[in-house]
């Protein structure tokens, strides 16, 4: 199977090993991975802030670099996927054309859990794992794609670790994009809350589907001075391989 | 509908907020409380098909508001109601104070309403020399600590048992206590002499019945009857679009707002008037008045935010929301807080009065997930977001910033040059004031993830 990858500008910019974690799943998998080279991002500042022109930019642009591939579409980010399978169709509500090869890159893109999990079965494949791991579930991966319980049945199946839940785990950590930039003394301290949950949770390392929110709970956590490390979920799962 | 131009200042308001240990306490209880209660009382129940349902009849009414709004007044003047509607908030609020005035009547007992609210009618009527004593506990409290409702439907959310005991003892003379029971016995004290001797009762109305001509009022104190059912005079002040076809139809919203607003299966009391004491009956006012107000929703349920209006003022939406749970109803500075709120803020004062209250929502899609009534809400936030970015009224910075985005998106040369600018500047550009914002994210990597798979 060949899948394409869809890093998310995130992980390109600033979180490169995660992208590299994501490659070592899938290929472990015998997925074949593609790269396609002209990706940028998806839009999803732009489109969340009002921008729907500067949104419809950064959508005409990946369907034009995604619809030269073929087969599934990966991407470990829930806001990102979210982008693309919910809310580009929308974005050509008035281009018949534009509207159905939005729908054809929707129809092919997932989510990196919902991949693992639907198609690759790989909460059935034994990651090994080690300490107390608790899980943040990220508004769009939750509400707007409905991945619920795919990142905790992966998270489950780690031979050696503890999975511990997060009490609130669906509450908004309070990064929200532009939100982060706009009112930053709330979306401080809606992720100071997310660290209380995370402290009363017991857990040593918490993983999470979209590195927006991992990167405002790692500053929350790291302003705490608390011990508790932060990572992607592709690289708690990557790092159980053998 | 206002033409106020000034802005709310809805970053500084939150300051403060944040800053305030007991708001903050007070607020994280109360809708942590109100959020369980509400999944509880809805556990195991076909609840996604009642929403169904709801949603579809407040659509219908909405198709149909105009002839709804007819066939209502026409039946409630029928019931021996006196129908009055009103443009906006100014003529609403002018019908209540000439009726008042034609009973010579300079005090009055009221139960909870947001639309009373929305037009500013008790300073209005203080201005006219009329007093106006609120009887629900939650909105009597704020009335005597001189504050606006910070909840639609618990206006004193924000304040814990003890600030209420040391404003009773300051402002009743009473002995200080934090005891709720014992506070409310002391309201209730208050309140049932203003009852007793009221010559008007003004309340809102959670529905209107089009095919009666009744108001339907839900409320857990037992003022709401009181004020509507002792005084010979009784005012009820609604908008439009609270009407619903039938009495039939009443059941659809018994069983899903008293689970979405408090968790409980019904509420205390619930009401339904039909026009003015008819002989032989032995309660209610002898003359009944119904203010319908406007107020542009005429126009708004005939436009691409219409959804809103199917709004049946529950509150579960601002129990959700992390952004409101967080601040209280103060720092949005309107009528209506909450997600709720931003959206009929921004549509019935306008958005540069408004615009600031978009940025209060992170779109995290809880307020959509609690809707009873499937309000769309973070569609609406967003696509609100689009209009105030049509209008121009978003920073000129950020318009910049995005239109730059727009270019270097298309462009995967740009967008590899704009990375490795972030990699070389972001200690300037994080020192330049962003260190709130921007500056809580990573440096971007000296090699991209891009360059280091091809």
């Amino acid at each position: 199977m060949r899948v394409q990858l869809f890093a998310t500008c995130l992980v390109d910019t600033m979180f490169p090993e995660t992208g590299e974690a994501v490659m070592r799943l899938l290929r472990h998998f015998g997925v074949e991975v593609g790269y396609p080279a002209g990706q940028t991002c998806c839009g999803k500042p732009a489109d969340s802030g009002g921008y729907s022109g500067e949104s419809r930019k950064a959508a005409e642009h990946f369907i034009s670099v995604f619809e030269k591939t073929d087969g599934p579409i990966v991407i470990p980010s829930g806001s990102c996927a979210s982008m693309v399978k919910n809310h580009y169709p929308e974005l050509f509500n008035h281009d018949p054309v534009m509207r159905q090869k939005a729908e054809v890159i929707a129809s092919r893109t997932y989510e990196l859990t919902q991949f693992l999990v639907h198609v690759l079965k790989a909460h059935e494949a034994g990651f090994s794992g080690s300490g107390k791991i608790t899980y943040h579930a990220s508004c769009q991966l939750t509400r707007e794609l409905g991945v619920r319980e795919e990142p905790l049945m992966l998270l489950r199946s780690l031979r050696g670790a503890e999975f511990v839940p997060l009490a609130h785990a669906d509450r908004c950590c309070g990064f929200g994009g532009i939100f982060m930039a706009k009112l930053p003394e709330l979306s401080m301290a809606l992720a100071d809350e997310k660290v209380d949950t995370i402290l009363s949770s017991g857990a040593d390392t918490v993983t999470g589907c979209d590195h927006g929110c991992l990167t405002n709970i790692a500053d929350a956590i790291k302003r705490r001075g608390a011990a508790v490390r932060v990572k992607h979920i592709a690289a708690v799962l990557a790092e159980g391989l053998k | 509908m206002s033409t106020s131009t000034s802005g709310i200042p809805f970053r500084e308001n939150t300051v403060p907020a944040l800053r305030d240990k007991i708001l903050r306490a007070a607020m994280s209880n109360a809708t942590e409380t109100f959020a369980v209660k509400r999944t509880d009382a809805m556990a195991g129940l076909p609840v996604e098909e009642w929403r169904e349902q709801a949603s579809a009849l407040r659509m219908h009414v909405l198709d149909n508001l105009s002839d709804y709004v007819d066939r209502f007044a026409e039946n409630a003047a029928r019931a021996g109601a006196n129908v009055h509607r009103a443009k906006d908030s100014e003529a609403a609020r002018e019908i209540v104070a000439s009726v008042l005035k034609d009973h010579r009547i300079g005090r009055v007992v009221k139960s909870k309403s947001m639309v009373s609210e929305e037009i500013h009618l008790n300073g209005h009527l203080e201005k006219e020399g009329i007093t106006v004593v609120e009887t629900d506990l939650g909105e009597y409290i704020i009335q005597i600590a001189g504050e606006g409702p910070s909840h639609i439907i618990v206006p004193a959310i924000h304040k814990d048992r003890r600030q209420v005991g040391k404003l009773f003892a300051e402002k009743l003379g009473c002995d200080y206590s934090d005891d709720p029971a014992v506070l409310t016995k002391v309201a209730q004290k208050v309140l049932r002499r203003e009852f007793l001797s009221a010559k008007a009762g003004i309340s809102g109305a959670n529905f209107a019945v089009a095919d009666s001509g009744s108001i339907v009022l839900f409320t857990n104190e037992g003022n709401g009857r009181m004020c509507t059912t002792l005084p010979p005079l009784h005012i009820a002040v609604l908008s439009i679009e609270k009407i619903i076809p039938s009495l039939a139809d009443l059941p659809k919203f018994i069983r899903l707002l008293p689970r979405s607003a408090t968790g409980q299966m019904i509420t205390s009391y619930l009401s339904v008037i039909t026009g003015s004491r008819k002989p032989g009956e032995s309660t209610g006012a002898q003359e009944m008045h119904i203010v319908l107000l406007d107020n542009g929703r005429s126009e708004l349920v005939r436009g691409e935010y219409r959804e809103m209006f199917k709004c049946v003022r529950c509150g579960a939406c601002l129990n959700a929301c992390p952004v409101y749970r967080m601040v209280g109803g103060h720092a949005y500075g309107s009528t209506y807080p909450g997600p709720m709120g931003i959206v009929l803020t921004a549509l019935l004062e306008g958005m540069e009065r408004a615009g600031s209250l978009l940025d209060a929502t992170t779109l995290c899609g809880a307020c959509g997930d609690v809707c009873p009534v499937k309000v769309p809400l973070p569609k609406l936030l967003r696509k609100l977001r689009e209009s105030r970015v049509e209008q121009g009224l978003t920073p000129k910075l950020e318009q910049s910033a995005m239109a730059g985005f727009g270019k270097i998106v298309k462009s995967p040369m740009l967008f590899h040059l704009g990375q490795m600018a972030g990699h070389l500047f972001w200690p300037i550009a994080t020192k330049l004031g962003h260190s709130a914002g921007l500056g809580r994210m990573p440096r971007p990597v000296a090699k991209t993830f891009r360059e280091r798979v091809s």
